[in-house]
């Protein structure tokens, strides 16, 4: 199949209005929100009313439809100016998954019009204590009461927890792989509590918590697929969604490393000529472009094959592997062009170092990203 | 109230530095550019988006250029706009701002009935500011320039506030008229992802000039009395002089030293 993610113009005004709001709205907010490790929540609002939440829902559902490309686009802008801002972002994207993927026709109608608009944020609650990248050791419990499924347990390091009215669940209702189900619980559920807001190092303005659940009475008719179809739920999501959307904030750190590495490196003078005319400088600047560069085409052939319809499980794990470390190494490689200016906490290279480093356990570790790629690896002994 | 916005595609001013001018056809090179809608057009389509989701009415989009022009109409539409009027022929290629503001003229007289014409007070590109106040002669309308503020009063007329060098003016004028808007007017909107859905549905008119029925002789290169007879970059030099001694002092050695250059 020949390979072609030329930006449409729907793709491409998408681009430059997620650029415009990043630099206009997002900016000023930045330094604030690693400050103090607060989420804007008039920022999440003004996303959801451009409809920047809308862009992976069908049409049919009240959402645009414009695909995975477009999500890209959007996450690698906002993520440019903002990764916590674009993190927030991708995980409202993947609250709607489970709906977009598994729903019924009326979950679908019921749920995805609200998405769609902004008014409901779902969290997609799975890792626990206890379990993540080994889902099966999650201890949240579903019981079924009659007509009702209820919940008891406590899962933690839930994006947007505490700006979320809604939240997806995955919750055991009996053992093994197929004893785990995924339910959807609706605002204002009794027995739904965000717990404690993490303290972290990066992408301080990204709102993570716990969410506690005591006795959550939720309806049968919110279980997304059926008893025991949990994991694929989730795994589906975090594999379509949450792995490409990582991807895309971590495109936007490295795409902004080199903005800001070029830039320095001309302006600052060091033995009377810039220091983009020092060899140490260019190599640095030369292996960032590849890693942009790198970053780009795999982070955009993942979401092009997943646009086109086909699996690409193993191009998101490659492409989630390869942009976080580069984010990170571009991160780290900005800080040394900065020398000591680049660990002053006024100064953007240790912030993008902080919030990359984030990256790499989130939506499943290098190391699960690694089995992804070597099921796939195997293949080619065909 | 029917409005109608005058638009031009123009480079993207955040990549200005990239800019070359090809030094044989005196031209700028515009391959590898962006484009974006010239920003103070912007903020005149703002303003009538602003002002038809008050009074009601249509937004109608002009703009005059090449094909890629398209792009920048589409994102009007995007942006809100109900329709959008490219007028696109290689006749028109070469015209100064005369004559564009006659073609444009021309074609808006097509889209009769209008209350308001308005226009961003200069592009970023040419920053003449020629064409809104001649539009508005060819049109045989009022107009103001430099426009911070538009208030619809009764009896078809707006009160407008206009800035000066030193201040501004308050006038009233009579629609319909042409109104060149300045940035201090608004802050546009961004673009949302409903807008851009929205516009894959609306439609974009392309006119040539036997559509407008304009007078060759007043189009192009022919149609144009002006004629840029070079472009180039100018070159900046600067030197710091500092002059020392009590403030007064310094201040005359300054202003003799500025006689000196030429400066005055």
């Amino acid at each position: 199949m020949p390979f072609d993610f030329t930006f449409t113009p729907e793709q491409e005004m998408l681009r430059k209005a997620a650029m415009e709001f990043a630099e206009r709205d997002a900016a000023p907010k930045v330094e604030w929100m690693d400050e103090t490790g607060e989420t804007p929540t008039e920022l999440v609002k003004k996303m959801m009313e451009l409809g920047f939440g809308a862009i992976v829902i069908p049409r049919e559902y009240g959402g645009a439809g414009l695909g995975h490309i477009a999500r890209i686009a959007v996450l690698e802008e906002i993520s440019r100016i903002s990764p916590a801002l674009g993190f927030c972002l991708q995980i409202v994207h993947l609250g709607q998954a489970p709906v977009i993927y598994f729903g019924s026709e009326e979950q679908k109608k019921k749920w995805l019009p609200g998405m769609a608009k902004g008014e409901l944020i779902a969290t997609c609650a799975v890792t626990e204590p206890t379990g993540g990248s080994d889902v099966l050791g999650i201890q949240t419990t579903a019981k079924r009461e009659g007509e009702h499924y209820v919940l008891n347990g406590r899962k933690c390091f839930i994006t947007n927890v505490h700006i979320s009215n809604m939240h997806g669940v995955l919750a055991k209702t009996g053992e093994g792989p197929k004893g785990l189900s995924f339910f959807m619980i609706e605002p204002n559920t009794p027995g739904v509590k965000p717990g404690r807001r993490e303290n972290k190092s990066g992408l301080r303005g990204l709102n993570t918590g716990e969410l506690i659940l005591e006795n959550v009475r939720v309806p049968r008719e919110n279980m997304i697929g059926g008893e025991g179809d949990g994991l694929r739920v989730a795994l589906t999501a975090i594999s379509n969604i949450g792995r490409p959307g990582v991807n895309g904030v971590a495109l936007g750190i490295v795409r902004r490393c080199l903005e800001e590495a070029a830039k320095y490196s001309k302006q600052r003078a060091l033995y009377g000529k810039p220091i983009s005319e020092l060899q140490a400088i260019q190599w640095y600047l030369a292996e960032m472009y590849v890693d942009y560069e790198t970053t780009r085409l795999l982070t955009y052939y993942a979401a092009w094959l997943r646009d086109k319809g086909a699996r690409c499980d193993a191009e998101n794990a490659a492409s989630k592997y390869y942009s976080v470390e580069a984010a990170v190494r571009c991160a780290h490689k900005l800080i040394q062009i900065f020398g000591a200016y680049g660990v002053m906490k006024e100064i953007i290279p240790q912030r993008l170092l902080r919030d990359a480093e984030v990256l790499c356990s989130a939506a499943g570790t290098q190391e699960i990203m690694k089995l992804v790629m070597f099921r796939k690896a195997l293949e080619y002994s065909k | 109230m029917n409005i109608i916005v005058c638009i031009k595609q123009v480079p993207d001013p955040r990549e200005f530095s990239k800019i070359t001018i090809d030094p044989v056809r005196k031209t700028i090179v515009r391959e590898g550019i962006q484009a974006v809608i010239n920003p103070l057009d912007r903020h005149a389509l703002e303003e009538a988006l602003r002002i038809r989701e008050k009074y009601g009415g249509k937004v109608t989009v002009v703009s005059m250029g090449p094909p890629q022009a398209l792009e920048a109409c589409k994102e009007a539409l995007a942006f809100g706009a109900d329709e959008a009027v490219l007028l696109c022929d290689k006749l028109l290629a070469g015209s100064d701002t005369l004559a564009t503001a006659y073609a444009l003229s021309k074609a808006i007289r097509r889209l009769k009935p209008y209350n308001l014409i308005l226009c961003g007070n200069e592009t970023v590109d040419g920053s003449t500011g020629q064409v809104p106040p001649q539009l508005a002669e060819f049109l045989e309308l009022p107009h103001v320039t430099r426009v911070r503020r538009i208030e619809l009063v009764d009896d078809g007329k707006a009160i407008v506030e206009s800035v000066l060098e030193h201040g501004c003016r308050v006038v009233e004028v009579k629609l319909p008229a042409v109104l060149a808007v300045v940035k201090e007017i608004n802050t546009p909107r961004i673009l949302s992802v409903f807008g851009i859905v929205a516009a894959a549905s609306k439609k974009i008119i392309q006119w040539s000039v036997s559509d407008i029925e304009a007078d060759i002789g007043m189009i192009g290169l022919e149609g144009s009395p002006t004629r840029v007879t070079d472009v180039f970059t100018p070159e900046i030099k600067r030197r710091c002089e500092i002059f020392k001694g009590p403030v007064e002092d310094a201040v005359k050695q300054a202003v003799r030293r500025l006689r000196e250059i030429g400066a005055f």
